[in-house]
């Protein structure tokens, strides 16, 4: 069995329904005019949404990417402290987000797509609905001179046929627009909890937390030795030079102490 | 004959071409049948890529019905399966 062959009968079985409505077929000529108009502009609204679900993807890919990056230099800057199980979180977190841009990247393909076919249905639209304007004129006068039916119905048929694609179409959009908006507020929830720490609020998120902590604790050492050193070099040994006996191992890591949460 | 791919526009494909397409349409049939999506995606593209290059593109104006219509591009096997399940 054929696919477009059973899809042709189900295109032409939409148009001729749509068609059902008028009786008299100098109305069906503007009724259908009518549809035209009204046609196309469905089509135009519903290239606006995808213009906009298109940009709100790629905002939503700039992102995770951002987040990503700053994820990278994370778990860097935790190895850099050695703390290793922080860098293996942040790059876990990474691969996630990674997956997350995958899929955007594969919606960003299918949301081009939609804008195609709606611009190429829209400037279709356009030229039938002038070609039509004039032709359903000339169609009217035939019609009321001799009798020119059978014109008339093909002409309206085959205008029907073409809404009815552009009606399809314009399903097809809507359909997968509403599924964009669906996963692009997922993304945005997921950004908002702090699941995926928000790449542009900056710094409040947990692993950064770890890491401030940690580096703060390092300074906290390193002033702590200093100190020491002072005090030694001024009380307990005048004869060896100031901070050399003890500023060498003086930064004990302070370890425990900055654990924030365990998530 | 004139074919109408979906969101795309109509062509007049020469009778000698048609049957290949069919052929096409057949594989298309049968990966819907066993659920083969990327047989699927890989024949629907190959019908369209055909019927563009065989075929030449109506202008809107001309209204003549069409006796074939091709899936939009891209679609997905569920997609077409919902499509035909209008029909029934």
């Amino acid at each position: 069995m054929s696919v477009m062959k059973r899809l042709s009968g189900i295109v032409q079985a939409k148009a001729n329904k749509a068609l059902d409505k008028a009786e008299n077929p100098a109305d069906m000529l503007d009724l259908t005019y009518e549809k035209q108009l009204e046609n196309l502009q469905k089509v135009r609204r519903a290239l606006a949404d995808v213009a906009t679900a298109r940009k709100r993807l790629e905002l939503q890919a700039t992102q995770l990417q951002a987040q990503a990056q700053k994820l990278q230099d994370q778990a860097k800057q935790a190895l850099g402290q050695g703390q290793e199980d922080l860098a293996r979180e942040a790059l876990a977190r990474r691969a996630t987000l990674a997956e997350q841009l995958e899929s955007l990247g594969t919606q960003h393909q299918q949301v081009e797509q939609q804008q195609q076919q709606l611009e190429t249905t829209a400037s279709r639209l356009q030229a039938q609905v002038d070609a039509f304007r004039t032709k359903k004129e000339t169609l009217k006068a035939s019609y009321t001179a001799s009798k020119a039916q059978a014109s008339i119905g093909e002409a309206v048929s085959g205008i029907s046929e073409s809404m009815t694609d552009a009606g399809m179409t314009l399903d097809r959009a809507q359909d997968k627009i509403a599924q964009m908006q669906a996963r692009a507020g997922a993304i945005d929830e997921l950004l908002d909890t702090g699941a995926l720490p928000d790449a542009l609020g900056g710094g409040g998120d947990d692993i950064q937390k770890q890491l401030d902590a940690t580096s703060r604790a390092g300074q906290v050492d390193t002033e702590l030795a200093a100190l020491k050193a002072q005090i030694g070099a001024g009380a307990e040994s005048p004869s060896l030079p100031a901070g050399s006996a003890e500023g060498g191992d003086g930064p004990a890591p302070a370890a425990g102490a900055p654990a924030g949460g365990n998530s | 004959m004139i074919v109408r791919i979906l969101g795309e526009g109509r062509y007049d494909v020469p009778d000698a071409d048609l049957p290949a397409i069919e052929q096409l349409d057949a594989q298309l049939m049968d990966a819907l049948e066993r659920v083969d999506e990327a047989e699927f995606s890989g024949t629907l593209a190959d019908i369209i890529g055909q019927v563009r290059h065989t075929g030449t593109h109506l202008p809107p104006d001309d209204l003549r019905p069409s006796e074939l219509v091709v899936p939009h591009e891209g679609s997905t096997l569920a997609e077409v399966r919902d499509l035909l399940a209008q029909g029934t």
